[in-house]
């Protein structure tokens, strides 16, 4: 187990060198440039190119990236063109805002997702599946900017329950989240339902009901384990997906995480700033999976055996 | 104490989908008393399992149901008990080997628990230790090393996890064991062993067992009674040495059932199944089931159903053995 997590972190390797490759071929196919955006549209030649020479922005491709791979290697991720601070320390500054908003959401979407999901199953046909069902509808088919005005609508200017923008407080993040779990709370409620119907057909929840067992105790001891894997996928990628940051919602809610930082990364043409962050973003999606794939093995004993084979 | 543990009475069951109504069972007699072994033999679709199911109450929700008669088991009427008098009575007084032990057990949960489980679901004992020891000794009883209770289902055959199963059904000594075609997916050899160990386990817990199947050589080894099933009704019933021996009277569906069976003292060159299919059971031929099929057809077979009748508990549902046109 511990050989296939450690396997796992180095293939991660390869995969955020690949990244920065694409990002800094992509920065340099893309038109524009840094130094003159920098400083300004009036500012003079001389400027612009001793700028360029001190960034070293006029060495050829192979040179600029293999320098940046090695001081990469070093834990130097280069300064940000834009504010001279190093883009790690300015990327921890703005991550805690994310992860926040990030968390709170998956935790929402699980805790309305699931359950409701489960109660549909086994209610199928019924007036509470068909209204969750229609719910779940909903809530994929809305954009969650509009969702996220629509909450500061109702909670912060008719309401005044909570504050539109920010984050000064721990009540925030509630909008910002909710808007974002939406739809990951739809995702989760059909997959849920789903992977439950076909498994409370299953012989061995038969055998469990044969047992004497209520119908409570088959669906929360014997179907939901079962039906566990595929949401668990579904939670993975959603959280995967949110901690990479939301440049939308964090625009409606005023909030600076690493989504903003990115997109201004891509304005300004600041690349140390984009490659790193987007870098990050790929790690912690990586991160989510793996412990997916953990998690697996202590849900289904059928993977754990392939594991400790491997 | 009463004989009788097992009284199903004129049981009909019907599956209803969008598209059909399914006659799975219509209008089934049977018996079984203490410690007995009743067989139940037909083919494929003739309601064998759906009466099992009935019995455990079990059928599909929303889409089987009892339509009409009773199922009487040690005096409870199966058919109007509540849901919470059916969880006490499921594992407890009745329990079921089900057909196929590969999807029969829960992937996820070690085998011990699975049979601690039905214990502690019937509050059989009060500490922890006790449970294990029960598990401990129920699975040597089907003969597997308790060593193994904490492995899943996936670390053991298909004859072993059918033990578990057996051993699930026989963890609390259920007055009543419905056997579901137990050796069905399992190889001769296996089969042989799982056979011997239920009739084993019957003498010793003095368990009453209904064994379905199609295999009649299962039926000769381990049933005292034998009901015959055709489309959803019990068209022969006798003791197993009444419905195996060839002079005596028989339902013509049972000596088709006996003559597909090839004869290996005699050399043919093709095997002489049955002619015709079972019929379909949303639409059912009127007068006797079988007449589409029979050999013996005649022109009341396709008008009235049969009437029992009964030579020495021997009963036949067929109007060439009516006792009014043996008369005559």
């Amino acid at each position: 187990m511990l050989r296939y997590v450690v396997k796992r972190l180095l293939l991660m390797i390869p995969v955020i060198v690949g990244i920065s490759f694409i990002l800094f071929v992509i920065m340099d196919l893309t038109p524009g440039d840094p130094a003159r955006s920098l400083l300004g549209e009036y500012a003079r030649q001389e400027d612009v190119d001793a700028l360029r020479e001190e960034w070293g922005l006029n060495d050829p491709f192979a040179v600029r990236y293999g320098r940046y791979l090695a001081s990469a290697i070093r834990g130097d991720f280069g300064k940000s063109y834009r504010t001279n601070i190093p883009v790690v320390q300015e990327i921890i500054s703005r991550y805690p805002a994310t992860m926040k908003v990030a968390t709170l959401a998956i935790l929402f979407a699980m805790a309305i997702g699931i359950p409701v999901g489960i109660i549909s199953a086994v209610k199928q046909y019924s007036l509470v599946d068909f209204g969750s069902m229609a719910t779940a509808l909903l809530f994929t088919s809305v954009p969650p900017f509009w969702l996220g005005l629509m909450l500061i609508l109702i909670f912060s200017l008719m309401l005044r329950l909570l504050p539109s923008v920010g984050t000064d407080s721990w009540k925030s993040f509630i909008m910002p989240a909710a808007a974002l779990a939406a739809a990951q709370m739809a995702t989760m409620t059909r997959m849920t339902r789903s992977t439950m119907l076909e498994v409370i057909r299953q012989d061995y929840i038969r055998t469990a009901k044969a047992k004497g067992a209520s119908q409570r105790y088959v669906v929360l001891k014997h179907a939901l384990r079962n039906a566990l894997l595929p949401v668990v996928t579904v939670v993975g990628i959603g959280f995967g997906n949110l901690l990479g940051g939301s440049l939308i919602i964090e625009n409606v809610f005023g909030i600076s995480g690493l989504g903003t930082l990115m997109v201004n990364a891509v304005k300004s043409k600041d690349s140390p700033m984009l490659i790193a962050s987007v870098m990050f973003a790929a790690l912690v999606g990586g991160l989510v999976n793996l412990a997916v794939d953990v998690l697996y093995t202590y849900i289904d004993p059928r993977v754990r055996s392939q594991y400790v084979k491997g | 104490m009463e004989e009788r543990l097992l009284e199903i009475k004129d049981l009909h069951v019907e599956y209803v989908t969008d598209e059909a109504r399914v006659f799975a069972v219509n209008g089934l007699d049977l018996t079984v008393n203490r410690g007995e072994t009743v067989g139940l033999v037909g083919e494929t679709g003739a309601g064998k399992t759906t009466t099992a199911l009935s019995v455990m109450r079990l059928l599909p929700d929303l889409v089987g149901r009892i339509t009409r008669g009773s199922i009487i088991l040690d005096g409870i009427d199966i058919t109007r008990a509540t849901e919470a008098d059916m969880r006490l009575i499921r594992g407890e007084a009745v329990s079921m080997i089900f057909q196929d032990p590969m999807t029969s057990l829960n992937p996820v949960m070690t085998i011990g628990e699975q049979i601690a489980e039905v214990l502690h679901l019937h509050e059989k004992y009060d500490t922890k230790e006790e449970v294990e020891h029960r598990v401990d000794e129920i699975l040597r009883l089907v003969g597997l090393p308790p060593e193994r209770k904490g492995e899943y289902p996936h670390q053991f055959s298909g004859g072993m996890k059918q033990r578990v199963v057996i051993a699930i059904a026989l963890a609390c000594e259920p007055k009543l064991l419905l056997a579901d075609e137990p050796t069905t997916a399992l190889d001769v050899t296996i089969q042989a062993q799982v056979l011997q160990m239920v009739r084993e386990l019957k003498e010793k817990l003095n368990t009453a067992m209904l064994l379905i199947t199609h295999d009649l050589g299962v039926v000769a080894q381990t049933c005292d009674r034998v009901g015959i099933m055709y489309a959803g009704e019990i068209v022969e019933l006798g003791t197993a040495e009444q419905i195996f021996q060839k002079d005596e009277r028989h339902h013509p569906y049972t000596v088709g059932l006996f003559g597909s069976i090839p004869d290996l003292t005699r050399k043919t060159r093709r095997l002489s199944p049955i002619e015709g299919l079972m019929p379909d059971p949303t639409d059912l031929p009127p007068g006797c089931r079988f007449h589409t099929r029979c050999p013996h057809r005649m022109p009341v077979c396709e008008v009235e159903s049969p009437r029992p009748s009964y030579n020495g508990g021997h009963l036949i549902r067929c109007h060439i053995w009516d006792d009014r046109r043996c008369s005559q």
